[in-house]
């Protein structure tokens, strides 16, 4: 149910060409994909998608909507070459889609590898019950590091981007 | 949308709670979902709320542009000195085993540092996003 309103919200989107309508789709696809990750029992991910994906992106394209103008521009010819290699790249990945184990097998590569060490060490090691921090802030601090480096420098390029041009007008 | 009664109401009450539960999210990530980068997006997100709903210049008075790149800069330094501080109590870099007697604590206490920077860093790359975005519709109405 959740994911034919998904296709509906995706389908809707591509139709649609008042980017204005766009905008408020992609926002209700965000708040439906936090809905799936919440069933999915994946709390942490669905705060995030509700926040970042409906909240702040949403915000963030309206502005950006501001800017340049609500509709968008009639293609200069119809797609079919693009239509082709969508089609085709879809059928590769339904096809590779197979050889995946079965949805939540127990005995997938990914719940055998380090999955049981966090689950049963991890509470005892670290003293935090929540799995995902714990493994975000301490088994895997190096990547989170990381990440906040991205955050920080797409911060900084978007004002070194947007700051000089703002100097050239005075 | 300054002169709207409903959603100038509405929106001064709303805010303490956001930012609580911005703050919940952040310091009770250890134990029920959340962490840095949610709280910093909530935290976020209630101050471009308030800026959409009094203006811009309302909401830069209340987290003004200096401190949102401070925060940016903070956040990032906070993560990385976090780790600098497990070399120098003797571990390895981001070790937090070693930044308490107790080894336990010492994870608890990297953890919660880790996770401050986080939310610091997200929090201001946020702010000052929408700052720039909406800063810039302005120029172009007034020019």
């Amino acid at each position: 149910m959740l994911l034919a309103t998904l296709v509906v919200t995706v389908v809707a989107m591509a139709v649609q060409r008042n980017l204005f309508g766009v905008v408020v789709l992609f926002s209700i696809y965000s708040f439906l994909m936090a809905t799936v990750l919440v069933a999915l029992d994946a709390v942490d991910v669905a705060m995030t998608e509700a926040a970042v994906g409906a909240g702040v992106s949403t915000v963030l394209l309206l502005a950006a909507l501001y800017l340049t103008g609500g509709t968008e521009a009639k293609p200069m010819r119809r797609s079919l070459v693009p239509l082709a290699l969508a089609i085709t790249v879809g059928g590769v990945l339904a096809y590779g889609m197979q050889g995946l184990p079965a949805f939540s097998d127990p005995q997938a590569p990914i719940h055998s590898h380090v999955a049981p060490r966090y689950l049963n060490e991890g509470p005892k090691e670290t003293g935090v019950p929540n799995v995902v921090t714990a493994v975000l802030a301490s088994y895997r601090g190096y990547d989170t590091l990381g990440e906040t480096v991205v955050v920080f420098t797409a911060g900084v390029g978007v004002i070194a981007l947007l700051r000089r041009r703002g100097k050239k007008k005075k | 949308m300054k002169d709207d009664i409903i959603l100038r109401v509405i929106a001064k009450l709303l805010m303490p709670f956001m930012l609580v539960f911005a703050l919940y999210v952040q310091f009770h990530g250890d134990f029920g979902p959340g962490g840095g980068f949610q709280a910093g997006v909530i935290a976020a997100a209630a101050i471009v709320f308030y800026s959409i709903i009094f203006g811009l210049p309302a909401g830069q008075r209340l987290a003004p542009d200096r401190l949102v790149e401070i925060m940016l800069a903070v956040g990032v330094l906070l993560y990385a000195s976090v780790g600098v501080a497990g070399i120098f109590l003797g571990g390895n870099y981001l070790d937090y085993f070693v930044l308490d007697a107790d080894p336990v604590v010492g994870q608890l206490r990297g953890i919660f540092w880790v996770e401050a920077g986080v939310g610091l860093t997200v929090c201001g790359v946020m702010l000052k996003l929408f700052y720039m975005f909406a800063g810039r519709s302005r120029d172009a109405e007034e020019g």
